[in-house]
Order: structure tokens, then C-alpha cells, then sequence
């Protein structure tokens, strides 16, 4: 292994291929940031660039891009709570509102830190044992996906507010419902699409999450006026610099959620998503009586997540250079490029291309550290973004929300629909009906269904079939945790008042 | 700073106009790929690709691409057939499923609606089992499959009632087993099929050659039959379906497709175009790269072949009861 280090490092820390790694992470950055424009986009755009490369700095180029993209999508989310990429929806719980009360400088330093712990940790994680790993990576079955979409919709109860819990289990069922619409992967009939073609393949992600969170915002700014018009203040100099005290509270949050982000993200079924949701949830349990509280501007809510999708993407490479199974979109295109240079995925690549393998892993360390340089810098420019007037602010989110989703699909009618439905959402949250675990709903209804439905099709029927694997134990006791633990706590606080 | 702006755009511009006098004028001089999907698929790749090797060999200066995905294609080919009289340099990628959308009435449009320039490419079928199955050829699968057709959990990338279910069905059929029992599990693409074969979920992987070649290669499972019509020269000993008894070549090829009502000397501007980067050192550099096929056929011959495609895949989806 110290070998395979030294050849990766003595390749990766060429004059050019430190330049490749730089140029990657800035570009990947940058188109990150937009919201619409995800690590797909990013990367299917420099792939024609990198057929010109060596594969070794062909691929430090494209993961450059991939882990720059992922970094990105955080500002966005954070700063205008438009959560451009599945992965940064949870960061928008926390990171958003942070903004909001003028910690916009803090919220993006704390992501940026979380990414880069996150994302090197999870990089030790993968140089130790990526080749052990890829047995962990086809232990789950559909049975045991469809329990772990489930313990990620019964986390819902940590998404929302204290008294807010059945509308918090309504809005979860409506997006559940929402993930339906379009063609049944099972049957190959078309659902709920009223004729329309523009539905057959589903309603977006990127459609419902802007609409139901930058839209939204956006519109919900506009409507409380100029009563309530108070300029965000910002505290630029400490912004970038964390007490210890935080310090404190926020590594172990940051390196537990690395390590449950990597393995879920080994997963090749699961990815950054579940993993950040899942990291979220937990860390929302476990904390006792936080200040600020979850969804309010708490700064392990918002580390949690960050280090997990990082992690979770680092984790996403196990199958892909051990197998050659892309666990996502985006690693399949990766799968793609390492296939045009003629490199062989499989158990045998790091034997075979141990250059190729090893100058990755390097490059993902120094990716990382890269971003971290590129990043601090910036943050402050960017926090001054919400110095702008609102009468401009919330124009501007319109306008980035609308043309995100619009350059994605070139399709009007998802407009229309995104409009409608940022209406609705108005309307439902200023009846305080929470709006992320509708997206909850939403992204995990896809993935619990068609796993439910293979889980069914081998067992004919027989839903008991769901918990013969002794992996399904432990999932179902980590269900049942994240379902009673409120209700525990609720009992045992009530029995201390009681006495006291 | 300005200054360096300024030079920049004065350099683009010299460039830009270098390169559009020095255009050909016997094939197009610009062309607009239009994806019905979004960036980083099959089609995507493909028109890429295509567009890459146009530009490497100066054959087209001029290249542009516009993904615009939904209604599983169907889009873009409405978006072509209204806008036609604007698209006289459009060409618009697509493969197989225009067929088999067109079948199930997905969207009203077939070929028939557009100008068939040529096919560029093709990926064939095959089934894969793990590494340590005992299932060691297509009779086996088929043996076994007969004993107890529940026996067989079958992986597959795409939707049921699509490619990777009903050609498999029909191999079957062919073999004299009942197609309509076949237990298929549809996967979110081919790469998630591949670990639902790999985690034993499954027994058997019905996908495009390109996405289990590799699997194949570094031993992770095994590929027992190749719908490919006799054995391709850079792979000569994988097992073909037809030279197991099986009588079933099936290919799904990708191609281009332009406009209805296009001028006689646009189309032929067309066909020389994809006729000649087709033959390009560039493009055979691109087409081996990503594992596809050679399948370059143009015009009539292109026309009948799609004839023939969409009687014998009627034929296919017939045999799984999913048309009348």
C-alpha cells in the first residue's frame, strides 16, 4: 500500500497533473454552484476534453470535477436555499437558516470544513480497504435497500417541528405520492399522466425542490413586503474562524457521519442522498435539548450532511473501481471514461493499473485540500450576496430558479408546473406545513418502491420475506430507534419534570 | 484586465472566422445535434461522440448539441416534426426505443415522421450469469428454466415490457418454453441490474453487451450468449445465441434521423457527412473506446432495416403478451 501511495503521489504531484486536479475542482465548482447544473452536467461537459488526456490525468480531471461540483452545490443551497443536487437538501435545513440570521460567512466555512473532513476521511476509509469493501458493496438485496428507504422515511418525525408532526407525515405522503407520477419501472405502464407526454418520465427533482424551496422563499419574501424589510447583518472578519467550543461539538458529529456516509455510499443502491438524510436524522435524535435547535440554524444540522454526501461520493468509487458497477448517474459517466481509455474496472485494477488507481485516491486528497484553499476565500464575497436588498434578492432567486430548471429540460410545461406548485407551497407553508419531508417523500417514494416491488416479485407476495436476512435486523432496530427515540425522550422529560 | 478581455474576444472572433471560411461546401457546414435526453446518457454520448470526430476532422466546424429530455424521447421528435421548416441542419440521435415506444403508443410519432439518415452504431443483447453458476451455457438456462420457471430470477436495465426483458422472453420462446412466465426484476439501468446479478438477488443479467463486457472481462460473471449474427472480430469467443440453436439476432443500433421535407441536396449533404466521419480513424477511435458495434447503414437500406426491426420486435413484445 505504501508503494501504491508513493507511485500515486509521485504521479498526481506532477507540475500538470496538480494543474488538472485544480482546473477540475474549479470548474466543478463553479457549475456546482449553479442551481440546475449538477456533477452530471459538469462532467459529461469536460468529457470530450479529457480524450486528449493520459488516463491517469483524464480521470484526476473528471473526479476533480465530480468532488468540485458536489462542493459547490452546498453554496447554493446554503445561501438561497435552492439545493441544486438531491445531496445538499439536508444542508438547506440548517445551512439556509444560519444565512438567514447573518451567519451566511459561518454556514459556508462550517460546510467547506464538514466537505474536507468528510471527503479525507472517507478517502483513508477507501485506501485501507476499497478491495475488502467490495463484497459489503453487493451485500444488500432489495429487501434490505426497501428497509433502509424505510428507516429514511421515518426519520421524518426529526424533519419536523416540536407539535408539527402529523403535517410533517402528510407532507411525506404527498410526495410520496408525487414520486409516482410518470412510468412504473415494474410494469412499464404509464401512471398519472393524464395523456401528457411531458410526464412520462416522472416529475424532476430538480423541478419539485426548487419550486417547493428557492420559489418558495423567494415568493414568501416578496409577500412579507417591506414591513419586516431588515438588512441581514454580517459578521465578516470571525466568519471564517470557529470557537473551540464549536470546534468541539462539531468533529465528532463530522467524523460519524463520514464513516455511516462512506458505507452508505459503498452501496451501489443507496448513495449521497439517503446518506446525508440519514446522518441528519440521527444526529437530530441523538442531540440532547440543542441551541439553536435542528432546522434553525444548528451548526451540527448542517455539518452532518455535508460530511456525509461527501464521504458518501468518495464511497460512491468502491463499486466503481472494484466492480465497475456505477452506483449513480454520475459515476456511470465515470464508468464510461475509464472504459474509453481502455482500463479495466474490476477486482484486479489496482493490480493491474496501479497508477491509474492510486494517483485517483492521491488526487482525491489533494482535490480535497484544493477546494478547501479555493473556497475560504471566497466565502466572504459570496455572504455578501444576501447584503443585496430583498426588492432584488428574491427577483434574482426567481430568475435563477426558473432558468436552472428550465436549461435542464428545455421543456416550458415543467414551468408551469413549477409555478403551480411554488403556489401551492406558499399557501401550505404559511399554514406551517413543512415542505422537506415532502422532498423526502419524494426522492426516497422511487427508490422504496421499486425495491419493494422486486422484494415482492421474487417472494410472490410474501412481505415476511423483507426480514429473512439477518442485515434486515438491524435495520429494522434502527427503525424503530429513530421512531420511538422523540417519544422516549418525551417520557423520560416528562417523568424528571414530574419529580422535580 | 479589460485589455486582456479585449484580446480574447478579438482572438475568438479571428478564430471563429478562420475556421467557417475554411469550411467544406460537399458536406454540411454546420450540424445540430438535437438529444432527446439529458446529458451523460446512451443518445448523449453518442451524438457526442459523433460531434467530437466531425470536429477532430475538420469536417464540420460548426457543431452544436441541445438536450431536450422527456416523454421518453418523444419530445424531440415532436419538437422536430413541428419546428421542421427551422431544423435544416438537425439531426436527431435515437436508437431502438423510438420503436418500441412507438409500438406500446408512448407517443403518436414513428420513423416514419422523420428522414432515416443512417445508423452509426449498434450494442447486441446477451444474458451474463455470475462467475460460479452452474449455468454454463443458453440450453442449461433454458433446461433449468423449463424444470421450474420460477427458478429463474432474471436482472434486467431497463423497464419491463422493454428490450431487456422481451428478447430474453423470446430466446426462450424459441427454446419451447412459455415466455410469459418469466420472473423479471427491472433495475434502474444496466449497472444496478449488474449487482443484482452480483448479489445473488438475481440469476441471470439481461443487458446491452457494452455495459457487461467489462464485468465479463475482469471475471466477474459470464456471458452465455451474444444476439450478435456471427462472432465480431475484436471478440471472437464469446458464445453467440444463433450458434446455440437459438435463431435470434437482435441489435439495437443508434442512429441519426432528420426533419421530414428536407431538400434533396440537404439530404444528400447529410448522408455524405455521417458516410464520410463514419469511415474516419477519429470515429473508429471513439466507436472501440465506448465498446459499440459497427453498424453503419445508410438511407434506403436504413429505412428497411427500421421496416424489419419493428416487425420482428411486434413479434417480441407479442410473445410476452405486451401487444395485442
Amino acid at each position: 500500500m505504501i508503494d501504491g501511495l508513493l507511485l500515486g503521489l509521485s504521479t498526481a504531484l506532477t507540475f500538470s497533473n496538480l494543474l488538472f486536479v485544480a482546473a477540475g475542482c474549479l470548474i466543478g465548482m463553479l457549475i456546482g454552484m449553479l442551481p440546475g447544473l449538477g456533477p452530471i452536467s459538469a462532467i459529461a461537459l469536460m468529457i470530450p476534453i479529457s480524450y486528449n488526456l493520459e488516463p491517469a490525468s483524464g480521470m484526476i480531471l473528471l473526479a476533480g470535477v465530480y468532488y468540485g461540483a458536489i462542493f459547490g452545490g452546498s453554496t447554493s443551497a446554503i445561501l438561497i436555499n435552492a439545493p441544486g443536487v438531491a445531496g445538499t437538501v439536508a444542508t438547506a435545513f440548517d445551512g439556509y437558516p444560519m444565512a438567514r440570521n447573518g451567519h451566511a460567512g459561518k454556514a459556508l466555512a462550517v460546510a467547506a470544513y464538514a466537505s474536507f473532513f468528510g471527503g479525507t476521511i472517507a478517502v483513508l476509509l477507501l485506501m485501507i480497504s476499497a478491495p475488502a469493501l467490495a463484497d459489503l458493496s453487493l451485500a444488500f438485496q432489495s429487501p434490505e435497500y426497501t428497509l433502509m428507504m424505510l428507516l429514511g422515511l421515518s426519520l421524518v418525525a426529526s424533519f419536523s417541528e416540536p407539535g408539527q408532526y402529523l403535517k410533517a407525515v402528510m407532507m411525506t405522503a404527498i410526495g410520496l405520492c408525487l414520486s409516482t407520477v410518470g412510468t412504473d419501472l415494474a410494469s412499464g405502464i404509464p401512471r398519472f399522466t393524464f395523456g401528457r407526454m411531458d410526464l412520462i418520465d416522472g416529475l424532476s427533482f430538480l423541478m419539485i425542490a426548487m419550486a417547493t424551496f428557492a420559489l418558495t422563499e423567494a415568493l414568501m419574501m416578496l409577500r412579507a413586503g417591506q414591513a419586516t424589510q431588515t438588512v441581514i447583518p454580517i459578521i465578516p472578519s470571525q466568519a471564517l474562524r470557529l470557537e473551540s467550543r464549536e470546534i468541539r461539538s462539531i468533529a465528532p458529529v463530522i467524523s460519524r457521519s463520514a464513516v455511516s456516509g462512506f458505507l452508505i455510499g459503498v452501496l451501489p443502491g443507496a448513495g449521497a442522498t439517503i446518506a446525508s438524510f440519514i446522518a441528519y436524522g440521527f444526529e437530530k435524535i441523538m442531540a440532547k435539548a440543542p441551541i439553536p435547535p435542528f432546522g434553525k440554524g444548528n451548526l451540527k444540522g448542517l455539518a452532518a450532511p455535508e460530511s456525509a454526501n461527501n464521504a458518501a461520493c468518495t464511497g460512491s468509487f468502491v463499486p466503481l473501481l472494484t466492480l465497475g458497477i456505477p452506483g449513480s448517474g454520475t459515476t456511470a459517466i465515470l464508468l464510461g471514461a475509464l472504459l474509453a481509455y481502455g482500463i479495466q474496472p474490476g477486482p484486479r485494477l489496482y493490480l493491474d493499473e496501479p497508477t491509474v488507481f492510486w494517483s485517483i485516491v492521491v488526487s482525491m486528497y489533494i482535490g480535497n485540500l484544493i477546494l478547501l484553499f479555493l473556497n475560504l476565500p471566497m466565502i466572504p464575497i459570496f455572504a455578501k450576496l444576501l447584503n443585496i436588498p430583498r426588492a432584488i434578492l428574491a427577483p434574482l432567486i426567481i430568475f435563477f430558479s426558473l432558468t436552472g430548471v428550465y436549461l435542464v429540460s428545455f421543456n416550458l410545461f415543467d414551468l408551469y408546473l413549477m409555478v403551480t406548485f411554488a403556489l401551492i407551497a406558499v399557501w401550505l407553508r404559511s399554514r406551517t406545513f413543512p415542505m422537506a419531508p415532502l422532498l423526502l417523500g419524494f426522492i426516497l417514494g422511487d427508490m422504496l418502491e421499486d425495491n419493494l416491488r422486486r422484494s415482492l416479485i421474487i417472494s410472490d407476495g410474501n412481505l415476511s420475506y423483507l426480514l429473512d436476512r439477518p442485515i434486515s435486523l438491524l435495520l429494522v432496530t434502527l427503525i424503530v430507534l429513530a421512531l420511538t427515540a422523540p417519544l422516549a425522550r418525551k417520557v423520560i422529560r416528562g417523568s424528571l419534570n414530574a419529580r422535580s | 484586465m479589460p485589455r486582456l478581455v479585449t484580446w480574447a474576444l478579438a482572438l475568438t472572433l479571428l478564430i471563429g472566422f478562420v475556421s467557417s471560411i475554411t469550411a467544406a461546401d460537399v458536406g454540411l457546414d454546420r450540424v445540430h445535434f438535437l438529444i432527446p435526453a439529458g446529458p451523460g446518457g446512451g443518445w448523449d454520448g453518442t451524438a457526442r461522440g459523433v460531434g467530437l470526430a466531425l470536429d477532430q476532422t475538420q469536417l464540420v466546424s460548426n457543431v452544436t448539441y441541445e438536450n431536450a429530455a422527456g416523454g421518453g424521447g418523444g419530445r424531440a421528435i415532436a419538437k422536430l416534426i413541428e419546428t421542421a421548416d427551422r431544423q435544416q441542419n438537425t439531426l436527431l440521435i435515437s436508437s431502438t426505443p423510438i420503436i418500441v415506444r412507438a409500438l406500446q403508443g408512448v407517443f403518436p410519432q414513428s420513423f416514419r415522421d422523420l428522414t432515416p439518415i443512417a445508423a452509426m452504431i449498434a450494442d447486441y443483447s446477451c444474458f451474463a450469469v455470475r462467475a460460479d453458476s452452474e449455468i454454463q451455457n443458453f440450453s442449461d438456462l433454458a433446461k433449468r428454466y423449463k424444470a421450474d420457471a420460477r427458478s429463474i430470477v432474471v436482472a434486467g436495465g431497463s423497464v419491463r415490457g422493454n428490450t431487456d426483458h422481451f428478447v430474453l422472453a423470446k430466446a426462450l420462446q424459441l427454446a419451447g418454453a412459455d415466455p410469459k412466465k418469466l420472473v423479471y426484476l427491472a433495475y434502474d439501468g444496466g449497472g444496478k441490474a449488474a449487482a443484482g446479478l452480483l448479489s445473488g438477488e438475481t440469476h441471470v443479467l439481461s443487458t446491452g453487451l457494452s455495459e457487461a463486457l467489462q464485468m465479463h472481462q475482469a471475471g466477474l460473471l459470464r456471458i452465455i450468449a451474444v444476439t450478435a449474427p456471427a462472432p465480431m472480430p475484436h471478440l471472437p469467443d464469446l458464445p453467440l445465441l444463433n450458434t446455440q440453436g437459438i435463431d435470434l439476432v437482435f441489435a439495437n443500433w443508434r442512429g441519426f434521423f432528420a426533419a421530414k421535407g428536407l431538400g434533396d441536396a440537404q439530404y444528400a449533404r447529410m448522408r455524405h457527412t455521417l458516410h464520410t466521419v463514419s469511415e474516419t480513424a477519429a470515429f473508429e477511435d471513439i466507436r472501440l473506446r465506448n465498446g459499440w458495434a459497427e453498424n453503419y447503414i445508410e438511407g434506403d437500406a436504413f429505412y428497411d432495416f427500421l421496416t424489419q426491426q419493428e416487425e420482428q420486435i411486434r413479434s417480441l413484445m407479442q410473445s410476452i403478451g405486451y401487444l395485442q
